[in-house]
């Protein structure tokens, strides 16, 4: 597969500069390079600017409501869980609207990627508080400044035991495709929070902002992304320093991998015949 | 010998009052009659007020009985409360022991209950199977089928308890036997035993049509009185290959259908008003991604929490214009345990022919009532998917236009992983390929390809039911649970001397296409019944026709009605 082969003929509706346009090239770079086909990959997204996402590139879409991602997603590998599946939106669909279907994914574990493009603004509808906007923060719906703390994805997912946290910046193009290969590559449910400046309507945390605070954590001496207890400091990390990498991850049965009734073909690909119900009868007669 | 017999089982939630419906439903069904039983149960797991009611007859029965043959009261309250719909003839079990009631009625039979149960159950608990066989005896019918099903119902729960439900009945129908010489009725022959007919209820007859159709995924939320039928399926997902997911809530369920229906396993939820609200935006999402989706809407008292164990056909107008916009849907509305099956079958094969969502409404009366079933024929079954493609029917793998303009509004679909194309879908106005536009000229295509499914759809429904056939003077109009209730007040009304039919509809919306009018007189008295406020199908029926409607018989407190409620309701007002 070459980046070729994902192109698409739609033109992209983004503003010039948006961190969006990162996060495409990652993508795209990140199914090149684990040579996964087009019509093997499914995206599943919300509404929001990030969800355009997947018409910017060429594999199957399923462009859906906003918040409902995951349980399209999780539906969708349930029937066919040959597919490649990933679901992909912004922090208010992430985190506002779809909050529970969130906590629900990370508690099944269901194998696939979501990928949350967290601009800390909303950026469709043109400059509203979102959850992860920061304290004090001045949008049109917060004029003296948002007073609510901003949520921390991060620490939630590991809170939940989610089986693969981490975050990366829409800066950093090539550790952000080197995290979504991880991702695709976890068995379970891989959640990457990536940092996305928005250039129309978050003046405060833009590229500069975000670059001068990055730091990768490696899996090394210093850090072991399974220590549960580590992570948990780490996640708590936001401010001058902001930890980007694999923050935790943890080997547990996925609900795909758990079920009979795909533990051979998947659920598309089964024959059906009505005669073979014959027996389901009996206890009502 | 006619054999119609009413038996209510009264007491509290806890008493084991549906337990001993079943096995009576069983046991007559086995020996050769049809059984109808409803249920009318509150809102908790122990004590209030419940009963089930068990009508037994030597032909089809789909409806309650108002007044009751036999009463058996399970705790003292059941004396007060469900004595005055007791027959003038009719017989009645109490435990004297346990209440003040004094009557020197013959027919009324005071009988130890709680202490035979002590002695020979063990337990209070015992309470019903000592009335169940106390009401053998009294119905004069053998006491043999009643302990053998008691093993069959009980042997999961181990010996004990088999044996002390078997030494209770037993006691029961001794005590009659002993006490009461002389009384037993001949109310119903032996009949002869053959395990060929079914009983089962609306919702499992939901649920078996699903899986016979090929249902490969559910998901939902519990909710009353939708979930005997996830419970049913969850309890066949492991032999039949389903997957079964419940889901955190409604909009999870829906959204996780057309995910697994999108992908191309056919898949259902089901829930009831207060569930479906939170499903709407997605009714929707099926409908504009032109996913097929399957939503059994099992209708309750409502607004709100409403009356959440009690039965209404409120929700009409609430599914025919579900979600923002206009698209194309189809609602179809069983009248029965077999007909529920059936059109369970249809949903699927119209949810695939024309890629949008079918809503099948139930209730509470249809969802919780067992019905006597003679057969359910899989060969009546066909599955048809719709217009799935693969590579060698594409035109272009390259090319593939998910929503390509066809003149049915069906466009065919691939799907994802089985083809070398890719599809993209969308929840915005989308071009033929899928990807969002705001043209006015694809938006005014796209609309008109969703609505035109309508014109398909229409096609596809059955006219109403007409019974019988010959023109009559009365009509009475009515849909989906109502089916017994107008079939059996037809029945008396025209046994009165009053020349009636039924129009009931079952394929509710779009209205069909085909024509019936010519089969009811031009100057008719359509009586419409339904079990709500204003009418709503009513109302729907007369801008589809163009008929006007005479008188409407409307019923909102929650309760079924009886067919006799409908016969006097006729007789004060035509």
């Amino acid at each position: 597969m070459t980046l070729e082969d994902f192109e698409s003929n739609d033109p992209i509706a983004w503003c010039p500069g948006c961190g969006n346009f990162s996060i495409l090239k990652a993508l795209k770079q990140a199914f090149v390079e684990l040579d996964k086909k087009p019509c093997d990959i499914v995206i599943v997204s919300g509404i929001g600017q990030a969800p355009k996402t997947p018409h910017y590139l060429r594999c199957n879409t399923f462009n859906g409501l906003h918040g409902r991602t995951l349980p399209v997603a999780t539906g969708i590998k349930l029937a066919n869980h040959e597919l490649t599946v990933l679901a992909e939106g912004g922090d208010g669909d992430g985190y506002a609207e779809g909050g529970n279907h969130f906590l629900h994914a990370m508690r099944r574990n269901i194998d696939i990627t979501y990928l949350v493009h967290n601009n800390q603004i909303y950026g469709l509808t043109k400059g509203q508080t979102s959850p992860t906007s920061g304290l004090g923060f001045v949008t049109k719906t917060a004029p003296l400044g948002t007073i609510s703390p901003q949520l921390n994805p991060i620490l939630l997912a590991i809170a939940s035991d989610c089986s693969f946290v981490a975050r990366g910046f829409a800066g950093e193009i090539e550790h952000l495709t080197g995290l979504i290969k991880d991702a695709i590559l976890h068995k379970g449910f891989a959640f990457i929070d990536i940092l996305q400046p928005c250039v129309s309507f978050n003046r405060v945390n833009t590229f500069k902002w975000y670059s001068d605070r990055v730091s990768p954590v490696d899996d090394g001496p210093e850090y072991d992304s399974s220590d549960r207890m580590a992570a948990f400091t780490k996640a708590q990390q936001w401010g001058d320093r902001i930890p980007i990498g694999i923050i935790y991850r943890q080997k547990r049965p996925t609900l795909d991998g758990q079920l009979s009734a795909i533990a051979g073909e998947s659920l598309v690909t089964q024959k059906i015949d009505p005669a073979s119900f014959s027996g389901i009868f009996e206890t009502f007669r | 010998m006619a054999v119609d017999v009413t038996i209510r089982i009264a007491g509290q939630a806890g008493q084991g009052i549906q337990s001993i419906s079943a096995i009576m439903g069983k046991i007559f069904t086995r020996h050769g009659f049809y059984v109808f039983i409803n249920q009318d149960a509150e809102s908790r797991i122990r004590g209030g007020h419940n009963f089930d009611q068990v009508r037994i007859k030597d032909g089809a029965v789909y409806a309650i009985r108002d007044k009751l043959d036999y009463l058996i009261c399970l705790d003292e309250n059941a004396v007060e409360r469900d004595l005055p719909h007791l027959d003038q003839d009719g017989v009645m079990i109490y435990d004297g022991t346990k209440s003040e009631f004094k009557s020197d009625n013959p027919n009324y039979f005071s009988i130890p209950l709680e202490q035979i149960a002590l002695k020979h159950g063990k337990s209070k608990i015992m309470v019903n199977s000592v009335a169940t066989g106390a009401t053998f005896a009294l119905l004069g019918f053998d006491l043999q089928p009643l302990l053998a099903r008691l093993i069959e119902e009980f042997s999961a729960k181990g010996i004990d308890i088999v044996e002390r439900n078997k030494n209770s009945a037993n006691a029961g129908y001794r005590y009659i036997q002993k006490n009461f010489k002389g009384v037993s009725a001949d109310k119903i022959p032996p009949g002869s035993f053959s395990k060929k007919k079914m009983l089962l209820n609306g919702s499992q007859a939901m649920a078996l049509g699903a899986i016979c159709a090929g249902l490969k995924f559910y998901s939902g939320y519990p909710m009353s009185p939708s979930t005997p039928i996830m419970e049913f399926i969850a309890s066949q997902a492991n032999e039949y290959d389903i997957i079964f997911e419940q889901a955190e809530d409604e909009i999870a369920a829906i959204n996780m259908v057309i995910g697994a229906s999108f992908a191309g396993a056919r898949a259902m939820t089901a829930t009831s008003g207060g569930g479906f609200c939170l499903m709407v935006e997605a009714v929707g999402l099926a409908a504009m991604t032109e996913t097929p989706a399957v939503i059994v809407v099992a209708q309750r008292s409502g607004p709100a929490t409403g009356l959440p164990t009690r039965t209404e056909q409120g929700d009409l107008n609430f599914v025919m214009h579900a979600a923002q916009g206009e698209f194309s849907r189809a609602i179809l509305a069983p009248g029965h345990a077999e007909q529920s099956f059936y059109l369970m079958a249809k949903a699927f094969n119209l949810a695939d022919t024309y890629q949008t969502p079918v809503i099948v409404l139930g209730d509470q009366h249809l969802n919780d009532s067992y019905f006597t079933v003679d057969n359910l024929e899989l060969d009546r079954i066909s599955i048809d998917r719709g217009q799935i493609v693969f590579d060698d029917q594409l035109f272009s793998v390259k090319d593939y236009k998910r929503y390509a303009l066809q003149e049915s509004g069906i466009s065919p679909r691939i799907l994802p992983g089985q083809s070398q194309a890719v599809l993209y879908a969308d929840s915005d106005e989308h071009t033929e390929e899928g990807h969002i536009t705001e043209s006015s000229d694809v938006r005014n295509r796209m609309v008109r390809k969703r609505m035109r499914k309508l014109e398909g759809l229409r096609n596809e429904m059955s006219t109403p039911l007409i019974y019988p056939s010959k023109k009559s003077d009365v009509v009475l109009l009515s849909w989906g649970s109502l089916y017994g209730a107008s079939k059996e007040a037809v029945e008396l009304l025209n046994r009165d001397g009053i020349s009636a039919q039924m129009m009931h509809f079952s394929e509710i919306f779009p209205f069909t296409a085909a024509p019936f009018i010519t089969k009811i007189k031009k100057k008719s008295k359509i009586f419409a019944v339904e079990n709500n406020y204003s009418g709503q199908f009513t109302e729907f029926f007369t801008k589809e026709t163009g008929l006007p409607v005479f008188r409407k018989i409307l019923k909102y407190d929650g309760r079924p009605f009886s067919p006799q409620e409908i016969v006097s309701q006729v007789n004060e007002r035509i």
